[in-house]
């Protein structure tokens, strides 16, 4: 039995927001079924009573001091965007029916 | 000699000194550049100007009676993952073609302030995603020994490019082993520094709780200095250590191993190790025992599941670090025709704007973090994490470094691995470990293997901050090496 179907990998790449082609379907789905089914190997692990590490320092909470210092100017912030109107960001619409 | 074959360290003592100046000592490089890059293709952007711009800056401040670091003057060649205000920035991705970041990350602010020259922007896997620098949307860099070869990656371009004498120095940047396992496949040096010893502000992230800084040289020496010079607590990343930093160029200089107790990583060995590899990583080991260092052979049982654990880990975060490319506030917007709806746009611009590893990770992150997986694969995946941090732990009990060969094989040929993403992993097989860990590690060359004539390196492992013992161990052996060859190992090869 394969690890992953080509309807799951669809529904990832909905999650993912990644537009793909019917190609690149059946190719991930091929190729994502041989990487899962090597990497669940870690399942193997007798690991029931291991604490989880999700990093390697063990830092919490740092925090610089709540000083008032330069930012990016509006203009060097909208620098790289790829549509401005009146110093902001412009984007495509984000409600779901037309206003 | 001529410049562009002399060390970083001389190359500095002679700009301090007014025997050169960094004018002369960058126009050389730039030359060399212009020569080479045609074969080998490791910049993504070069501009004499503002190179030039910058060495005249390190003249005039000579001149004015500055008091000038170690590497004033000093080319680099720094990788395209590193924001710059003063180049294009592009991860090696078209998401960001063109794009110009309107900071610069620490790493290169450390490198101006230090008076290093920066030549250009190297080309990488996109978003340091790839050990062959195949995954750049920009096409491949060749490897200067074998220009049919790859010059491992991500950091390819950075390997490339000191390798083939464009640069004394470059920056990368090592998640699962991004500098050491290009250092390696082209015969130079290359550090994976520890974890939060090098900022990551500015760093374009790929999985946050693994990318490290770190410097490629010619030699050890040279590494240690430019590791001083960008490392160090930084209020803007979070994560980064606020200890000084190890004593590196001290190290370096040292080179002693006398009474040093090293283990042999007895897991990396045997099948899927190439012959030529091996024989050369035992020598080595044999060298070491001959220059007075205790060899013991260790046992790092978990090791063997670090693989399949980072490609758990490192996509996981992938995936969350790359939605910030939402085509919304810089970088790439595809099919925005006024009717589309913000998410539409998004998914196209992602499709366009991203290749097939940066895809194939995002996918198989998001499905290791959904829910119904979770437990099984990002939640198991962490659980061997701190397996693999209590076998270092254990292991650093017994001995004061640990060895193994930095990569399994030697540089592969270009399109070999390509579309077999398993195949390609395996190139960072012996590299992470030390990354999930969070230690330090370095690569240094050890020889050429015998069936193929191609660089060998021999990575060597200490524990959290104690980076100095990377430099003190391979400056030893490059010494020891570097007297039985007559010379270093890249002299050996071929002119381009």
């Amino acid at each position: 039995m394969s690890a992953i179907t080509r309807d799951e990998v669809a529904h990832l790449a909905r999650l993912s927001r990644l537009a793909l082609s019917d190609e690149e379907l059946d190719h991930f789905a091929a190729q994502l079924d041989v990487i899962i089914g090597a990497v669940a190997r870690v399942a193997e692990v007798a690991a029931d009573d291991i604490p989880p590490t999700s990093h390697a320092l063990p830092l919490a909470n740092v925090y610089r001091p709540d000083e008032a210092r330069p930012g990016l100017t509006p203009e060097r912030a909208l620098s790289g965007a790829p549509a401005v109107e009146d110093d902001r960001f412009r984007v495509p619409r984000i409600l779901g029916e037309e206003a | 000699m001529s410049l562009i074959h002399k060390t970083a360290a001389e190359l500095g003592a002679l700009v301090a000194s007014g025997e050169v100046s960094a004018v002369e000592v960058a126009q050389a490089h730039l030359d060399r550049i212009d020569a080479v890059e045609p074969k080998v293709n490791a910049f993504l952007h070069v501009d004499a100007e503002t190179t030039l711009a910058q060495a005249r800056r390190v003249d005039e401040r000579r001149a004015a009676g500055e008091d000038l670091g170690p590497l004033a003057g000093v080319p680099i060649a720094h990788k395209d993952v590193f924001t710059t205000t003063d180049m294009p920035t592009t991860a090696g991705s078209k998401i960001l073609e063109g794009w110009r970041p309107p900071y610069d990350a620490t790493v290169t602010s450390r490198l101006r302030e230090a008076g290093l020259v920066i030549l250009g922007k190297t080309n990488l896997d996109e978003f340091a995603m790839g050990s062959s620098t195949e995954n750049s949307a920009y096409g491949v860099t060749r490897n200067p020994w074998d220009l049919s070869r790859i010059p491992g990656g991500s950091s390819g371009g950075s390997s490339a490019a000191v390798a083939a004498y464009q640069a004394p120095l470059s920056t990368g940047t090592d998640t699962g082993g991004s500098i050491r396992q290009p250092a390696a496949v082209t015969g130079i040096v290359g550090m994976k520094p520890t974890y939060g010893g090098s900022s990551r502000y500015g760093l374009i992230a790929f999985a946050s709780s693994l990318d490290t800084p770190g410097p490629f040289a010619r030699n050890v020496l040279d590494a240690a200095l430019l590791h001083e010079a960008f490392s160090g607590h930084d209020v803007m990343d979070s994560t980064s250590i606020d200890a000084p930093v190890p004593s590196v160029v001290e190290a370096a200089r040292q080179g002693d191993v006398a009474g040093l107790r090293v283990g042999v990583v007895k897991e990396f060995d045997g099948e899927g190790y190439q012959p030529g590899v091996l024989a050369r990583f035992h020598e080595t080991v044999e060298l070491l025992e001959s220059l007075g260092a205790k060899v013991i052979e260790v046992s790092c049982p978990s090791f063997t599941t670090a693989l399949p654990a980072y490609y758990l880990i490192a996509p996981s975060e992938c995936s969350s670090n790359l939605a910030r490319f939402d085509a919304m506030r810089y970088g790439l917007r595809v099919g925005d025709d006024g009717t589309r709806s913000a998410e539409e746009v998004m998914a196209l611009t992602r499709a366009a704007g991203f290749g097939p590893e940066v895809k194939r990770r995002i996918i198989l992150g998001t499905y290791a973090l959904s829910s119904g997986y979770y437990d099984a694969y990002y939640g198991q995946a962490q659980k061997v994490r701190t397996l693999i941090a209590r076998d270092f732990e254990a292991a650093f009990g017994q001995v004061d470094v640990l060895v193994s060969p930095t990569t399994p094989t030697t540089a592969f040929p270009i399109g070999e691995r390509a579309d077999d993403p398993m195949a390609m992993y395996l190139a960072d097989l012996c590299t992470i470990p030390t990354n999930l860990a969070g230690n330090a590690a370095i690569s240094v060359p050890c020889g050429l293997a015998d069936e193929d004539g191609l660089p060998v390196g021999l990575q060597i492992m200490a524990p959290v901050l104690a980076d100095d013992r990377c430099y003190r161990v391979g400056a030893a052996v490059e010494r020891a090496l570097n007297d039985r060859w007559g010379g270093s190992l890249l002299s050996r090869a071929p002119e381009l």
